[in-house]
Formats: structure tokens, sequence, C-alpha cells
């Protein structure tokens, strides 16, 4: 599987939280050579079932969750030829200006967020973010033309295509959290070739950003054994603390802390190393804002794990990872995967 | 509809002490629907059944409304407070607040530090005019409204609680207005919204639906130097696509356009900074609900004066009737 | 007591294995079954006297969470000293020069601050933020460091469980919410109840309520109880405000607090049981902070919920302060009112 263009076709795709559909058939497409079955849910998750060789009435089921929801913007108002937005999910305001988007009405027009000029302005104002509602989209048309073709409520998505940049970095937008969909579709490829026991459940989640709904709803529905998320954590860069960061290049970290279980996060740190795959360990004391989170507390619980790629410059247009590390979180979840048996589900006291 | 919506508005029925407003309610209820019942939060759930061929439908419009809970009872005899739900410090002084048992009174202030000095309601209490400590007939742990009459200013309509009680009496005005429907309809009136939409959670599990909408307030930004959003009094039932909290399933949405424009039913497309409904809670119940929400649009929501367009009133009833009389498909 | 067992044993969110295990031996012999689930609640049943004349017996959920604040160690520096993040909600000013215990093998460490001598003068009126603090355990090297503890491991405060006898108080770490479980401990070793009592050790409370959500899923109660010890602000003050609580005063009884609103019948349930028993009792502040109840009232179709609390000075700090009259007390009031519960109409 290449890496890069799955990647780079998942990126450049339009899938703002809510409004998933376009990702939905390109995920489809993604996974479902390597799935026994696939299908959707009512908020558009997409599941993924590939299933297991265990023995026994009912077999153990691992879902793998990665969402598929990028941030977005979305139209709140018109005025004249301009167009007045909100975020969808937590946009950084400060890449916004002079960014070049899409607003997606009954057509896609290009557009550009744009502020009136520094020029005309009080010198001070310069040493401040624009006010959101000082910003407004430009798609050159003027008022009447503007209200045929864009309503509110109208999604606005980022325009930026991939980069490849050096030593094995890529770079663009929505890679939080495009590049763990990816290394799912890496982990079901290596797993046709992998025995396992347990059932998988490969889920492209929805509405991550907007409140980790899409994992709440599928881990209810899927109602796994246990349930590992995969998602970006912050990779390291100057003026960012050593204590917030993951380091670029070294592998994908496994949580630890509450949002872990002791015996899974044991398990995917033994595997890691029975594998040689590179890995760090991300020691979180809380809330790890993350489908994880969210799974744990489905139904009677939901014993959970969590995987986090390396990235910076998370939640811009810029979002940067290592090819590298998006193929060993692949790695890593498939040989994890592969490893669940019988005698694990007793150290987690599942009984079934 | 005026009557209907000036009894349910002038009720007391802060949250968690919604009793009167859901008896009020039942009464009017009751009569039109199969089978009625009150879940262990106090929701009211009511079924009214479809033909069998069409989908389960919850319907959401919560009773409670804000107001305020004392807290401490100081040696004179003046309550210390708590807010139950969103109310705001520049809202209050001066206001009158009634307690479940009868009780008035207004909210009065320390004297501010300095004229500059933001409201603030740790500076705040509640006076109900009791000589001393010992002649109080409420303590801590007693909750008030906001107290205000209904107003009838003809096309407009004024009241503290319009939020949500105008979207009560839309349901109970759907309810009537319903001839058969295919669908199996809950018309769930919730409680606790207005801190933490919780009502909302306990019966969409009960009621486990298909499809969910509630009927809420929004905000209206037509007024001077207002939020720059696009609602506005007198443009139609609020079809929402997103607010603070969550994101219509677009499903529903189109469905609700599409239904106003084939009947002829003006509409505005909704999206509202900040604040959220019962919406939010059906979405996320069991394993996903399609969720969406009819709001109408509401001046000063929040303050003892709320104020909507009464024909915005009814053609939200309108439009929920017209959804509810035709298959649902999404 | 088994409040000092609780008390002096680590149990930081989403760790809380020390703690249950006390929990287990405690009441192990003592309650119908126990079992685990899978983010590490302890969830004990203890059967009815007798079966429900309607065939389904009531249920009923008392619960204690396990968990206290604590620090988690995120990076050893080149010296071997530790940086930290906090779990939970910690005051960062009650941090500076104060004794912990770090990890498993509970290493002695110290949280020290730049000497006073020292500071600028832009310094002197400054918090010390917990991002900016260590704990040095007396390795000087990050190799020295790494033979006894690694990134991950917890620190508590290391506080051991003290009578204060001439006060009838008890000092120690975690009574929020090592007393209630205390409390719980007591009322499962009693006689069985007139109903299932599901007696519910929760986890991760600190950190969003998150074990009683998923216990409250599962044991599916009629009704529930959490018991906390909670803020007790009963200091010199300059306003005649609510103290939250006040030492002395018997169990409290919450109304309503941040994340629930308690059912009225529970209350009335609890003052009436109060009174015909002679045992002291006062209201919780409405509107102070959040409770498993927040999450358990919640589950399902909704639980008729309050919470019943020990007033404790100090919570989340590394020292805290309890009356021993008001632990007593509280078994009492529970034991008494569970006992009428069975007959409460709901």
């Amino acid at each position: 599987m290449e890496t890069k263009t799955l990647l780079r076709k998942l990126s450049e795709a339009s899938g703002v939280s809510g409004y998933e559909a376009e990702l939905r058939g390109l995920v489809r497409e993604a996974w479902a050579p390597w799935a026994d079955e696939v299908r959707e849910d009512v908020l558009g998750n997409v599941i993924a079932l590939k299933r297991g060789t265990g023995a026994g009435e009912r077999r153990y089921k691992v879902m793998l969750a990665g969402h598929m929801d990028e941030i977005g913007l979305m139209v709140t108002q018109l005025e004249g030829g301009f167009i007045r937005f909100t975020q969808v999910g937590g946009i950084d305001p400060r890449t916004l200006l002079a960014q070049e988007v899409v607003v997606h009405g009954r057509e896609p027009l290009p557009g550009i967020i744009g502020t009136r000029p520094p020029h005309v302005l009080p010198p001070e104002a310069r040493n401040k973010p624009v006010p959101w509602d000082e910003l407004f989209i430009d798609v050159g048309l003027d008022g009447s033309r503007l209200a045929e073709l864009v309503q509110v409520g109208d999604l606005i998505t980022v325009r930026r295509s991939m980069a490849e940049l050096e030593d094995d970095r890529l770079s663009g937008k929505a890679f939080d959290n495009r590049a763990s969909v990816v290394a799912i579709a890496c982990a079901l490829e290596r797993l046709a070739g992998l025995k396992h026991e347990w059932d998988v459940y490969a889920v492209a989640t929805v509405q991550e950003e907007t409140g980790l709904k899409g994992a709440m709803t599928s881990a209810y529905g899927v109602y796994p054994d246990i349930g590992i998320a995969i998602d970006v954590g912050f990779g390291n860069m100057p003026g960012q603390s050593e204590l917030d960061s993951i380091e670029m290049g070294k592998g994908p970290s496994i949580a630890f802390g509450p949002t872990a279980h002791p015996a899974i996060h044991e398990q995917l740190v033994s595997v890691a190393q029975a594998n040689e795959i590179p890995h760090q360990i991300e020691p979180i004391p809380g809330a790890s804002g993350t489908d994880a989170w969210a799974i744990q507390v489905v139904r009677e619980g939901i014993p959970a794990g969590l995987l986090s790629i390396p990235l910076r410059y998370m939640h811009t247009s810029v979002e940067t990872v290592v090819a590298q590390d998006i193929a060993r979180t692949g790695r890593l979840l498939a040989h994890f995967t592969a490893s669940l048996d019988a005698a694990f589900a007793g150290r987690l006291g599942l009984n079934r | 509809m005026k009557a209907l919506i000036q009894e349910l508005v002038e009720a007391y029925g802060p949250s968690g002490h919604e009793g009167t407003v859901r008896n009020l309610i039942r009464r009017h209820v009751e009569p039109l629907c199969d089978e009625v019942r009150v879940d262990a939060m106090g929701n009211l759930i009511a079924l009214k059944r479809g033909d069998g061929s069409g989908r389960r439908v919850m319907l959401a419009a919560h009773m409670d409304e804000i107001g305020v809970i004392v807290s401490h009872v100081d040696e004179k005899g003046f309550l210390r407070f708590g807010t139950v739900g969103g109310v705001r410090p520049t809202q209050v002084l001066g206001t009158r607040v009634l307690f479940g048992n009868g009780q008035q009174g207004t909210i009065g202030q320390e004297q501010p530090a300095s004229p500059d000095e933001k409201p603030s309601f740790d500076k705040m209490f509640i006076d109900v005019g009791a000589p001393n400590k010992e002649a109080l007939t409420v303590g801590v742990g007693d909750v008030a409204c906001f107290q205000r009459p209904f107003a009838d200013l003809g096309q407009r309509l004024m009241s503290k609680a319009m939020d949500d009680r105008i979207g009560c009496a839309v349901l109970v005005q759907a309810l009537r207005d319903l001839k058969p429907s295919p669908h199996d309809v809950y018309f769930v009136f919730t409680v606790q919204e207005e801190v933490g939409l919780r009502g909302a959670v306990t019966s969409a599990y009960g009621v486990a639906p298909e499809v969910g909408i509630a009927l809420d307030v929004t905000i209206a930004a037509d007024t001077p130097e207002a939020a720059h959003m696009n609602m506005a009094l007198g443009k139609g039932p609020c079809i929402k696509v997103k607010d603070g909290g969550m994101l219509a399933h677009p499903g529903v949405k189109n469905l609700m356009v599409a239904t106003a424009q084939r009947l002829g039913i003006p509409y505005q497309l909704e999206v509202l900074l900040g604040g959220t409904t019962d919406a939010m809670a059906m979405q996320t119940s069991q394993a996903g609900v399609a969720a969406g929400t009819i709001s109408v649009a509401t001046r000063y929501v929040h303050s003892p004066s709320e104020m909507v367009d009464y024909d915005d009133v009814l053609n939200s009833v309108k439009l929920l009737v017209g959804i509810l009389s035709a298959p649902i498909v999404l | 007591m088994i409040l000092q067992q609780l008390a002096n044993a680590s149990g930081p969110s989403g760790r809380e294995e020390a703690v249950r295990q006390v929990v287990i031996e405690a009441i192990r012999d003592h309650v119908d079954s126990y079992q685990v689930d899978g983010l590490g609640n302890c969830i004990a049943l203890k059967r009815g006297a007798a079966p429900a004349a309607d065939g389904r017996s009531r249920r009923v959920m008392v619960s204690a969470h396990m968990d206290e604040v604590a620090l988690m160690i995120v990076q050893i520096t080149g010296e071997g000293l530790l940086r930290f993040r906090k779990i939970g909600g910690i005051d960062d000013r009650v941090l500076p020069s104060k004794r912990v215990l770090v990890g498993e093998k509970r290493v002695p460490g110290v949280i020290g601050c730049k000497p006073l001598h020292l500071l600028h003068d832009a310094e002197f009126g400054q918090v010390a933020a917990s991002d900016d603090l260590y704990i040095d355990i007396g390795a000087s090297s990050a190799a020295a460091a790494e033979r006894l503890v690694q990134r991950g491991d917890y620190a508590v405060f290391d506080t051991p469980y003290e009578p204060w006898p001439q006060a009838r108080l008890v000092k120690g770490k975690a009574f929020d919410d090592r007393a209630g479980c205390a409390v719980l401990v007591e009322l499962l070793r009693g006689d069985p109840y007139p109903f299932d009592l599901y007696g519910v050790f929760t986890v991760q409370e600190e950190v969003g309520l998150r074990g009683a959500r998923v216990a409250a899923y599962a044991v599916d109660p009629d009704a529930a109880i959490a018991l906390e010890g909670t803020i007790c602000d009963d200091m010199p003050k300059k306003k005649d405000i609510s103290s939250t609580t006040v030492l002395g005063q018997g169990p409290s009884i919450t109304i309503m607090d941040r994340s629930m609103i308690a059912d009225r019948r529970l209350v009335q349930l609890l003052i009436d049981t109060a009174q015909a028993e002679g045992i002291p009792y006062q209201f919780k502040q409405p509107l102070m902070g959040s409770t498993d109840s927040g999450t358990i009232h919640l589950a399902r179709e909704g639980v008729p919920t309050t919470v019943v609390s020990i007033p404790s000075r100090y919570i989340h700090s590394p020292v805290t302060l309890l009356s021993l009259d008001d632990l007593e007390n509280t078994v009492k009031l529970m034991r008494a009112a569970l006992i009428k519960l069975a007959d409460l109409e709901l």
C-alpha cells in the first residue's frame, strides 16, 4: 500500500465534522479489500469487520477507531458580496488570515479569508489576532449572485494540497486524523497475512472534533471487548514544552494513564518491543481528548488503549508527519491484534 | 394558541421543580394520546401511535426554566444564592423572584467598590422582606424563578420562560393538529435541560427513537449591534444546521427544508454561535439518533422578557405537523 | 479503623488497585459477591434479607470513589529530578515544600522550591506553577533516578494517618473520598438490608466521574446514594456567607451540586431519618462541586440520587482533617435511612 498516495487522497478530500460523506466513500474504498463486511451506522461511522479465527460461540472483538472528520468552517451570514463564518471544531484562528478556502455552496467556489488592509488600521490592531467578526470570505461575487449560490449553513474547507518535504516528511491539512485512517488501512492489509483470533472492527468515526460523538455511538453499537483509538499527538517543536511533546520520527506513542487500561498498555508495549517497532511512551495524567476517552465509558465500560502519531502544527493546514511513523503505527496495530487471545482476555477479566 | 402559551409561560418551573408545568401539560395531552407516563427524572412522555408504516420519532421540548437557588441564610434573613442554568449577573438586579411556595422577593446587591464595577453574583442576595431570620418561609435549597407576566404585543409576544414553554406549546398544538401519521411519535416534555440536557439524556435512552427533533428557542440577532447571526423575528421557524453543541443530521435538516418548501412555509437556516438543545443529547443516545431542531427565534433569551413572533410560532407548528404527516426518508 | 488503611493506601485516578485490595480484604466475608469491571470499579452485592413480594427486588446502589488527586511523573531530567503533571484538581499553592511517595516502591521525594533569599522582586508575589516545580528523590543523574522510578509513575502525598484525640479529629491524606469508602465498608459489614444493596467502589472520579458512569449502567439501580468527603470552609470569613459544610455538625445532605439535582424524596427521607434518630445533619451549600452522582443519575433511564458527605477540611491538599463524630454519624444516618428506603415510593 502506498501510504503517501492514500494520505494525499484522504487529506485533499472534504469531510468536516457532521458532513463526512466524501470521506466515507474513500474509506470504504481503502478498507473494503481487506474486510469481510463494511457498513455505516446512523451518524455515518464506517464500520469494517474482519473476522478472526477464534473458536467458540462468540469471538472476542477489538475495535480500532480513527476519526475521519476534519475541522472546518461554516457560513453564518451573507453580507453584500462577503461571507461571515464560524468554526466547526477547534480551528486555530491565527491561521485563517490569507488562507485560501473552498466554499461548498451549490457548487464548490474558491475563496480567500481576508480582512481590511493593515494600512488603514491603527498600529495596535496588528499586534492582535483578527477577531472573528472582522474576518470575511471573499469569493469574488456580488451580493445577489452570492445569495444564489451560497446559503447559511454551507460548509467551508481549507484549500491545501499535500506537500512532500525532506526526510520522509509530509505536510497538509486534516492529517489529524486522516493519517490514522491510513495507519488502520496499513494494519488491515498486514492482518490479511497474519492469523488473528479476535474479530476486528475498524471504525472510521465521525464528529470527533465536535465532541467524540461518532466514537460514543459506534462503540455502543459495535459493543467491543476492547477499543484502541488511533489519533495524533503533539510532535516536538521549539517553544512547545517537552512535557507536552512526543518525538517526530520515533514511532507512535503509547498512552499511559487513566485513558488506557494498564494491561492494554503493557501488551502494546511488549508487542512493539517483540516486533522491534519504534515507539514511545506518553504519560497522560487526565483526559486524552480522543476517541479512547469516549469509548472507555460506553455501556458497562470498555477497556481501551491509545496510539498517537507524532504530528507538528496540529489544527493548522500545514500539519506535518513522518511517513514512516504512519507505517509503524499500522504494523503495531496489526501485531497487537494478532497477539490477542483467550489468555489476554483472562488478564483483562473479560468473560464470554 | 395565545391562551395556551400564557398558561405555560407564567407557571413556576425552574430546573428540578417542573411538577406544576408537567401537570398543566399532562391535562392537555393525555386525552389526545395512546399512552402517557412520567419517568424517574420527571420527564413527561406521551405516545401517539402511527399506522405502523413509519419511524419511531421523539420530539423534545423542555419544561424547565432558569432560576436561582438559596445557598445560605444570613443572620439578618437575607438569602445568598447560586444560579440554576444560564443566568447572567447583568439581568437580575431589581428583578422579582418567585419561590415554589408562593413567596416573592427581589434581588439586591452590596455597595459596589467603584461605580464601574461589573455586577457579580457573590455580591448579591435575595430579599423576601422578612423582618428577621425566624420569619422566613424559605431556606437553603429552595429555588425561585423570575417573575414576569405574559404580554401580548399583537404580532409579538413577550414573557419570561419562552425558553422553552414556547416549544412545549408548539408540541401541544402539533399534537392537537396532527391527523393520522405513519409514525409512532413520542411527545417528550423534558426536565433539567437548562442544567445540562439531563432529562433528554435519560428519556432518549428510554424511548430509543430513530429520529429526534427538539423544539426550542434560538437567538434572534435582529436587534441593534447584535452578534452576527442570521436569525430574526418574523422570518419563519429556524431550521438548525449547527449550534454550540451539535451539528444537525444533514438528512433531517434537508427533510425539514424540503417540507417547508413543499408546504409554502417560510423558514430560516440557523447557525447559532453558543448554546444548544435537547437534540444534542438525543443524537448520541445508544447507537446514535438522526437528530435536528426546529427553533423559534427569540430576542433577549434568558432575560425575564423574552420576545417571539406569533406567526413564527404558528409556522413552527405547521412545519412540525407537515414533517410528521409524511414518510421520513433521510 | 478501616479509614487508616484506606487513607494510607496509594490510589491515584487510573491506578486504584492498592485501595481496591484494602477494600476487598475488608468486605469479602460480608458480601455475597464482588467483581472488578473493565475500568477497575469494585462492585459488591449484599443480597436483601428476604425476597421482595413483587418478585423484583429493589436495587439500591451506594458508592464511594477510591481514587485521589495525585501527581504523575512525566519527565526525568538529566540531573535526576522528576518533572510532573497533576492528576485531578490540585491548587498549585499547596505543592511547595511537601513530601511525596513515588511509584509502587513508594520512593520518598520532596517538592522543593527556590530559596526565598534568592527570589527577584518580581517573583515574590508569584505562585510557582506546577510545571516549574520538581520532585527530588535524591538521585543526582537520570540513570540513578531511573533505577528507582520511571516516566508514568505516580506520586502521592506522604501524609500518614494520625488521630488528634484531644479534638476528636483525625488527620491524613485523601479523605476525599477514603472517608466515603470507610463508611461504605462499614455499611457492607453489618446485617443485610431489606433489598439488594450494591456497594460500588468507583474509579476515576477526580478526572470526570467516569467509573461511576459505567458502574451505574451495569448495576441499573432504582436509587443511588453517593458518599463523599466534601468541602468544609468553616474558617473565619469577612462576610456572612456559607461555609459549604461545618466540621462537627454531622453528615451533609446535597440538594443540588454542579453535576446533579437530588431527588427530593431521597433528601426528605434522609432528613426524616436524621430527625427521628436524633442524628445531627446539615445541608451542603448548593452548587458546590461535582460528584459521582452526576453521572450515576443519568444512567439509562435515570436514577433518583443524592449525596451524603463527611465534612473534611483542606481536601485536594496534602493534609486533610475530619471529625470522627461526623464519620460515625454518617454511618448511623446511612444505615437507618437505607432500612427506611425499602418502603420509599419511587
